[in-house]
């Protein structure tokens, strides 16, 4: 009974857990409900992935209104296993709040916290799942209103300037995917992903669906951090209290790069964005530019959150490039890496959250010679870091692999080149990490060997393994990924 | 006839570049935000024009109603309308926080005090 | 067990190895106890291969899927059974001769030291025993991270900057050329798996395979084909036992491993013989083979020295493998185990010299023979194995390599080795006679003799270089199965 109820379901629980912590006010019950709601939403994500993935697009008619008249959720391989990156980070990223936040969030204010973060879970698994084009937009403003307060509870006056910047811009992303979407309504006269796609089929080379394509790449472009529309990411993510850095990074950008996905390869289709308009070639120098661009900005930066920042923006560019191939491979090698990258970016985000926590902060005057104060965490952030390069035995090489893989098939080698030579680039900041980790001294007044307490170590460590778990058997990963590559092409044909 | 029959686009391109140019162009955050609701709500606008039928009537159910205008933007609309607010409320309590917190509220001066932070 | 639990065991023995070592942290004489008994181990557990190998079985297993149908999996040929033998029972010697070297010098972190040294040598035998290119790969990348922290053990700016020119060198060639060349030769074979006879056969044309074994050869920055060379040199300022075991035997020979396993099982030499890929290759290694030597020879500091000679050896090995007839091929494999033997008794005297006399220069060298005639003694051995007299093992080596060129008519490569061999002499003889006839002018005296592991160890390693010359029965055998 409830069992078909269940794409909805894994939304509707954060959006209803939200309010009920701000009536509890009272921050230890609000996060176990964050605990619990986050549990559920994994089991349920899990639950859904399995089902789609045995018995194909699973679609819920909300208030039993049949599509294209009432919300669709529709429910397939692709954007399942996005569920499931979401509601898992979210598992982890919880236990790890209770100490993180109470350092860095004022008492009274914590039970807030967790109903923000409730709303922005809410508003990311809504957009993942939902299959009505103005659905998502409202969903993605769910999700962007409760980041921008959660960035704004940072400790450092900073934050609340960076808050501001992400609101403004991420409001016009908004506004001109909502644009967009207009467009395509007027044009088609439906707002459902599906039947947008049908009746799109026998259209072609119309200028008002061009424009719409246009403004949609734009709008979701900013909020994916698409160079050179980043601008609002470093200060955003180096300001946030640690467990939002973590949890918006792993999944924020990841969810916004499935809606591109399923507007490019569902609602479009292959050749209406990469054989009619130059969209490919568009995205794939916009890709390479952040691959240089962002990761050269990340090798000079003075804190090591910054530096995972335009790490970010740089890693980003690896995925969208995968889209720009316009190839199932190509797609695939996006959709591994979307999952790749926000297991090992969630981790090592936590992890720097454990150097704030007992250094005060993370610059790279203050992480010198973490060798000696926090060994475990050093250490740990090296192997996040290996998978930001992607050596292999980490989740980073299996990605990269796809990655190079799927450009030599569709014989782009410049494609392939650009990927591995961008790499050194990683190399070139995970390593300036690590001679100032083990070869300068603690700066004056360091602790002397002082882990951050195991509730934080324990969720960055299992978030490491999984690292390098995702890097050794990479196998699951990647099939989930091209069967997801599958579900978004051979969407409503 | 077709620029007066496209009335309404130009307005929304009129109110859209005055909007996204005020975001772009202004340094006081208050100002921004009036530029950003302005940006708002010339998407609006660009639902709700092409909703009208020349003739038609409330979409309302009943005797001697044939044509009607299409109910759905302006249900998409109110909805977005909320959301305009909600950010607008969002955004206003942020610039009363950074008010609080650096003691002004110009792009330039907020800059120059972060600089001096490092 | 079976030959493939007895290769999965292999693998485990230096990983269990790397945990004693960080276990025992407190206990450094337990710690180098646990090292001697794994090292011991795992050096049993490579001889007790030997009979399933040599009996032409290919003991093999497979142990999870990595990739999509490309799973890591160990399978024990001759070649690799060969590299393996030699890490190991170097891996017995050189641990006696760390202990020796640490605790005189009175090295710090030496759990560390252990424990990374521990680690290059799981990767070495990960290497050895790969059953794929992917297995290889992984293995190949493992063992430079793990030989980061000793080649910049000291701390110093200048082991930092050495670290940087080390990994910036093995990790970018790894990048940019052979992980390119892994995934096309997945894409183009569709298995990545080692095959006698290749995988490539018919699905290149000849363009194709040139690219690819360029991108192969200078992917494998190990092997140290210049331009790629400068990480060598710069990782002498790490320990010297780290020098001689990792950068003269393990890590510089996985490279010249990797290029001949690449050669034989990937490419197949009869493919590349008949595509005609491969003459550039061996024109490269010739020029790397003299312009080291001749770099060598100017070189003043000891271990510079020893690197550059090293950069050449290598060169050998590469030189060998290009010219893909059965000779030319079975002297690249004997050459890998008669440079180890040669080479680390070289590095053991150098360290040793360190040790006792703290001399780092040749030309400090004067008349140290009569206060080390132990050390000294070894070294000439080693110097002359390297030239390629006899009676020791280089000669083997160089005898089956000039047989190769003879038999290809490739007077290049004759000439070449001519002029090496001179060249060797000119950079090591002189060592030599100045240790042993030359008065100590500079006064001051060199003191004693180095401390008993280390003479121990040196010796070992020297009197193994005579062994192979007079016993290289099973040292043939396997190389001759390789072709």
């Amino acid at each position: 009974m409830l069992a078909q109820h269940l794409p909805v379901l894994v939304a509707v629980v954060p959006l209803v857990a939200a309010p009920l912590i701000v009536v509890a006010r009272s921050g230890f019950l609000g996060w176990v409900t964050a605990l619990l709601v986050a549990a559920a939403t994994t089991a349920m994500s899990a639950a859904l992935l399995a089902q789609a993935t045995a018995s194909g697009t699973i679609s819920y008619a909300i208030g039993s209104w049949p599509p294209p008249w009432g919300i669709e959720y529709r429910v397939d391989a692709a954007n399942a296993l996005v569920a499931l990156l979401v509601s898992a980070v979210a598992l982890v990223v919880v236990p790890y709040a209770r100490r993180s936040v109470s350092a860095e969030v004022g008492q009274d204010r914590q039970y807030l916290f967790y109903a923000l973060l409730m709303l922005c879970l809410a508003g990311l698994l809504g957009m993942a799942l939902t299959g009505d084009a103005f659905n998502l937009f409202v969903f993605l403003e769910i999700s962007s209103l409760s980041t921008y307060v959660l960035i704004a509870l940072g400790r450092h006056r900073r934050a609340l300037l960076a808050a501001y910047q992400y609101l403004v811009l991420g409001t016009t992303g908004a506004t001109f995917y909502v644009i967009g979407v207009g467009l395509l309504y007027l044009a088609t006269g439906t707002l459902n992903f599906a039947d947008m796609a049908v009746r799109l089929a026998d259209v072609r080379d119309a200028r008002p669906l061009a424009a719409g394509l246009a403004f949609i790449t734009a709008g979701i472009g900013l909020k994916l951090a698409l160079f050179p529309l980043h601008a609002w990411l470093p200060n955003a993510y180096a300001c946030a209290p640690s467990a939002v850095s973590a949890f918006v990074a792993a999944t924020a950008t990841k969810v916004s790069i499935y809606v591109l996905m399923r507007v490019y390869f569902s609602v479009f289709g292959v050749d209406a964005v990469f054989r009619d308009l130059p969209t490919g070639a568009i995205l794939a120098v916009l890709s390479v530019a952040a691959m240089f661009a962002a990761s050269a900005a990340a090798i000079v930066q003075p804190d090591l959150k910054r530096l995972l920042a335009f790490s970010s923006v740089g890693q980003v560019g690896y995925i969208t490039l995968g889209i720009s191939l316009g190839s199932a491979p190509g797609l695939a090698a996006a959709m591994a890496h979307v999952v790749n990258h926000g297991i090992t970016k969630g981790a090592l985000f936590l992890l720097a959250g454990a150097m704030a926590l007992r250094l005060g902060g993370t610059g790279m005057d203050r992480v010198a010679g973490l060798a000696r104060t926090m060994p475990v965490t050093a250490f740990a952030f090296v192997v996040g870091g290996l998978s930001l390069i992607g050596v292999p035995g980490t989740a980073g090489f299996a990605s990269k692999w796809a990655l190079v893989s799927a450009a030599i098939e569709a014989g782009r080698w410049w494609i392939a080149g650009a990927v591995l030579l961008s790499s050194l680039l990683a190399v070139a900041y995970v390593w300036r990490f690590v001679e100032c980790a083990y070869f300068r001294e603690p700066p004056a007044g360091a602790p002397d060997r002082d882990e951050a307490p195991a509730d934080m170590t324990g969720p960055a460590l299992a978030l490491t393994a999984a690292v390098v778990a995702a890097g050794l058997f990479a196998s699951p990963v990647l099939e989930a990924s091209t069967r997801a590559a599958a579900a978004l092409m051979g969407f409503a044909r | 006839m077709t620029l007066l029959g496209h009335f309404t686009y130009w307005a929304t391109v009129f109110l859209m570049m005055t909007g996204l140019h005020v975001v772009i162009s202004r340094g006081n955050l208050v100002k921004k935000l009036v530029g950003l609701g302005i940006f708002q709500t010339s998407v609006y606008l660009l639902y709700i024009g092409p909703g009208k039928l020349v003739g038609g009537t409330a979409p309302i159910v009943g005797p001697g109603i044939a044509t009607y205008s299409n109910p759905l933007p302006h249900v998409l609309i109110l909805t977005a309308i909320v959301v305009g607010v909600a950010t607008l409320a969002v955004g206003l309590a942020l610039v009363v926080r950074i008010r609080e917190a650096y003691g002004t509220i110009e792009e330039d001066e907020l800059l120059a005090a972060d600089a001096e932070d490092d | 067990m079976t030959g493939g639990e007895l290769a999965l065991a292999a693998l485990a023995v230096p990983l269990a190895g790397v945990a004693f070592a960080a276990a025992l942290h407190r206990n450094p004489d337990w710690r180098e106890a646990a090292t001697f008994a794994t090292a011991g181990m795992l050096f049993f557990l490579v001889v007790s291969l030997a009979p399933a190998v040599l009996a032409g079985e290919r003991p093999s297993v497979v142990l999870f899927e990595m990739l999509p149908g490309l799973p890591v999996a160990l399978a024990v040929e001759p070649l690799g059974w060969l590299f393996a033998a030699v890490a190991s029972s170097l891996w017995v010697v050189s641990t006696a001769y760390s202990v020796g070297y640490l605790r005189a010098n009175g090295e710090g972190r030496q759990s560390r030291f252990f424990a990374c040294f521990a680690g290059a040598i799981f990767a070495a035998v990960g290497i050895a025993f790969a059953g794929n290119l992917l297995t290889l790969f992984l293995f190949y990348e493992i063992l430079t991270l793990v030989t980061y922290p000793l080649v910049t053990h000291h701390g110093t700016d200048e082991a930092r900057r050495a670290g940087r020119v080390y990994l910036g060198v093995l990790v970018g060639t790894s990048i940019v050329f052979l992980l390119p060349a892994v995934i096309a030769t997945a894409a183009l074979a569709g298995t990545l798996d080692f095959r006698p006879g290749g995988i490539l056969g018919g699905r290149v044309d000849a363009t194709a395979a040139g690219v690819l074994l360029a991108l192969f050869m200078f992917g494998i920055g190990k092997a140290a084909l210049m331009p790629f060379h400068r990480w060598l040199p710069a990782a002498m300022v790490a320990p010297t036992p780290v020098s001689a075991l990792l950068h003269a035997v393990a890590v510089v020979k996985a490279g010249v491993f990797c290029v001949v396993k690449v050669i034989v099982y990937v490419f197949g030499t009869e493919t590349l013989a008949a595509l005609g890929g491969a003459a550039w290759l061996t024109a490269v290694a010739a020029f790397t083979l003299v312009a080291a030597s001749a770099v060598a020879l100017r070189a003043d500091n000891l271990k510079r020295r020893l690197a550059y000679s090293t950069v050449s050896q290598l060169a050998y090995v590469t030189m060998a493998a290009s010219l893909l007839t059965p000779a030319a091929v079975m002297g690249a494999a004997l050459h890998l185990v008669a440079h180890a033997f040669g080479k680390i008794t070289l590095f053991f005297a150098a360290g040793s010299i360190y040790t006792a006399a703290h001399k780092t220069e040749v030309s400090q060298l004067d008349g140290i023979g009569r206060a080390m005639p132990w050390t000294m003694g070894a070294f000439a051995v080693g110097a002359l194995s390297m030239i390629g007299l006899p009676p020791l093992a280089g000669f083997v080596s160089k005898w089956y390599i000039l047989t190769g060129a003879m038999g290809a008519r490739d007077w290049l490569v004759v000439g070449t080795l001519a002029a090496s061999t001179l060249l060797n002499a000119a950079y090591f003889l002189p060592i030599v006679y100045r240790a042993f006839f030359v008065a100590d002018t500079a006064g001051g005296g060199h003191g004693h003799e180095a401390p008993a592991p280390m003479v121990v160890a040196q010796a070992v390693t020297a009197a193994a270089c005579v062994a192979l010359f007079l016993f290289p029965g099973l040292a043939i055998a396997l190389a001759k199965a390789l072709t």
